[in-house]
């Protein structure tokens, strides 16, 4: 096992890609750096906390980012988010395979307020124009400080997220609704309640990741290599279709699951009969039981 | 502004807009045709029923009334804040309303928005910001978040950080900065009825906003870092 949690943007990109394969765009030595910290004082970074570029995945070419979730988080600033743009618009004037992002962030970079909120804007929607053009957007999720804010949403505008369990995917994070609405509405110390919330699994169970890996690079690897055929053509662009079948996937949800409190009580609700136990499960005991017990929950409401 | 207040001063030729918990919704008349209506008021916090509804009006324009431009009026105080729409994932609620209308200007639908009181954080760049030009009274304020919040989470003290939002560019809430960083096309003053026919007829579907921000001066790194990756060997 090769852990990706533990692994800085660079490593994940080198185990991600084909050996030796990875070409970086505005590398460091370029010093191309955030124009708005140095008013706080704080540290710049000389890719401004993300690495794109181009390589090879199993012998496809795709084009690549990783946010570092050791600099601030790996949050959007202006110069950060002008690069994922960049690289999204490459992406299809170049028609390469796909764009994988290696997301790991807290959103906005609020160091840059505004200038980080347009940013993040204008990620989102360079990932819908990508999958206009026909390239696939594939995200993987499993840093150690998630996927949040604005870039919560960005993830769920892409074709595919893979996610380990140790990865959590969510919009506030628990200290922002914690300052916002108190300790009682939800406590951010309380890391099981955290995870039980945002992370990998939840996310898996609810449909909100479409893959879910052990926290090992090439497991990582291997599911976005699968990720690219798993977007058929026809399905890469936005499609009235497929919006109809997501509203009519989250009515269900809020119906099903509006009233609930806790993620545990939802889990037994779609099929799994011991909710204690999910926790302990490695990646693929897990996927075998979701499938096993979402098949019989099926099975029996066609019973009854 | 109030809902009411603003729709007649845009329609002047008539509108059917009414409110339901916060969110709005209706046609109206825009120099002799008609537009769809959707938005928010009372600041709404965007859970994810509301962000169902606007997603299902969107959804229903798209299928019934193809082309028909759209109008989203914003007011919100951003994505509300609780456990239990974390834990249903708001995230892709909010996400599933952004591709609606994106899926909308898609298939040729001319997207207009205009601030007219509060927008903020993901509540804005799900709504307002994805429309093909994004408009702002001039009263009007847009911020990424509370500032209690964002000091606890930057480290900065909150003395320092008021201090900055009085007037920092980067920090004040006002919708001047964000027209400069290209991120507001303009600011709608005197006749709105007027400059909403001329926005309809001037939009255009692609994201301009990074060139206008260094048009504009208020944003001189975005344009040329995009260029510079496309550029890249």
């Amino acid at each position: 096992m090769n852990s990706y949690l533990e692994a800085n943007a660079r490593e994940r990109l080198r185990h991600l890609l084909d050996r030796q394969s990875f070409n970086e765009f505005l590398p460091p030595s370029q010093r191309i750096v955030s124009p708005h910290l140095a008013q706080l004082d704080a540290p710049v970074a000389f890719d401004d906390g993300v690495i794109i570029g181009q390589g090879f995945l199993h012998g496809q070419r795709v084009l690549a980012a990783a946010q570092e979730g050791g600099f601030m988080g790996g949050a959007v600033g202006e110069v950060h988010g002008a690069k994922l743009v960049g690289l999204l618009q490459r992406a299809v004037t170049e028609q390469v395979v796909a764009v994988i992002l290696l997301l790991e962030t807290g959103g906005v970079r609020l160091h840059e307020a505004n200038a980080g909120l347009i940013a993040v804007s204008e990620v989102m929607r360079a990932v819908l124009q990508t999958r206009a053009a026909g390239v696939p957007v594939i995200v993987l999720i499993g840093g150690s400080n998630g996927c949040f804010g604005g870039m919560g949403i960005v993830a769920r505008c892409a074709n595919f997220i893979v996610m380990s369990e140790e990865g959590r995917l969510a919009m506030s994070g628990p200290e922002v609704i914690e300052t916002a609405s108190g300790v009682e509405e939800f406590d951010a110390r309380d890391r099981a309640l955290v995870w039980r919330t945002t992370g990998g699994k939840h996310r898996y169970l609810l449909g909100d990741c479409q893959a879910i890996v052990a926290d090992d690079m090439d497991a990582f690897r291997q599911a976005a290599s699968a990720a690219i055929p798993a977007c058929p053509a026809a399905g890469v662009p936005l499609t009235l279709a497929e919006l109809e079948a997501e509203q009519a996937m989250l009515a269900a949800r809020l119906q099903d699951f509006g009233t609930q409190t806790e993620p545990m009580d939802i889990w037994r609700r779609i099929g799994i009969e011991d909710p204690h136990l999910v926790p302990m499960l490695e990646a693929t005991e897990f996927t075998r039981l979701v499938s096993n017990s979402v098949a019989r929950a099926a099975a029996q409401q066609g019973v009854s | 502004m109030e809902w009411q207040q603003l729709a007649a001063a845009l329609f002047p030729a008539g509108h059917t807009v009414t409110e339901t918990d916060h969110f709005l919704s209706g046609s109206a008349q825009v120099d002799g045709h008609t537009i769809a209506v959707i938005g928010t008021t009372n600041h709404a916090p965007i859970g994810i029923e509301i962000a169902l509804a606007q997603a299902q009006t969107i959804l229903t324009i798209v299928r019934e009334q193809p082309q028909r431009p759209i109008l989203i009026l914003v007011d919100t105080q951003g994505q509300r804040l609780r456990h239990r729409d974390e834990m249903l994932g708001i995230n892709s609620y909010m996400a599933h309303l952004g591709k609606c209308i994106e899926l909308a200007r898609c298939r040729g639908h001319k997207v207009i928005a205009l601030v007219y009181d509060q927008a903020l954080s993901g509540g804005f760049i799900t709504s307002g910001m994805m429309a093909d030009a994004c408009y702002a009274l001039p009263e009007s304020t847009i911020r990424v978040m509370g500032l209690p919040a964002m000091a606890r989470i930057t480290k900065v003290p909150l003395e320092r950080l008021t201090e900055l939002a009085k007037d920092n560019p980067v920090f004040a809430p006002g919708p001047d900065n964000y027209l400069r960083m290209g991120g507001i096309e303009a600011i709608w003053e005197g006749d709105l009825a007027q400059q909403l026919v001329e926005a309809l007829a001037n939009a255009n579907g692609s994201d301009r906003r990074a060139a206008l921000g260094l048009a504009r001066g208020g944003r001189l790194l975005a344009q040329p870092v995009i260029e510079a990756v496309l550029r890249a060997a």
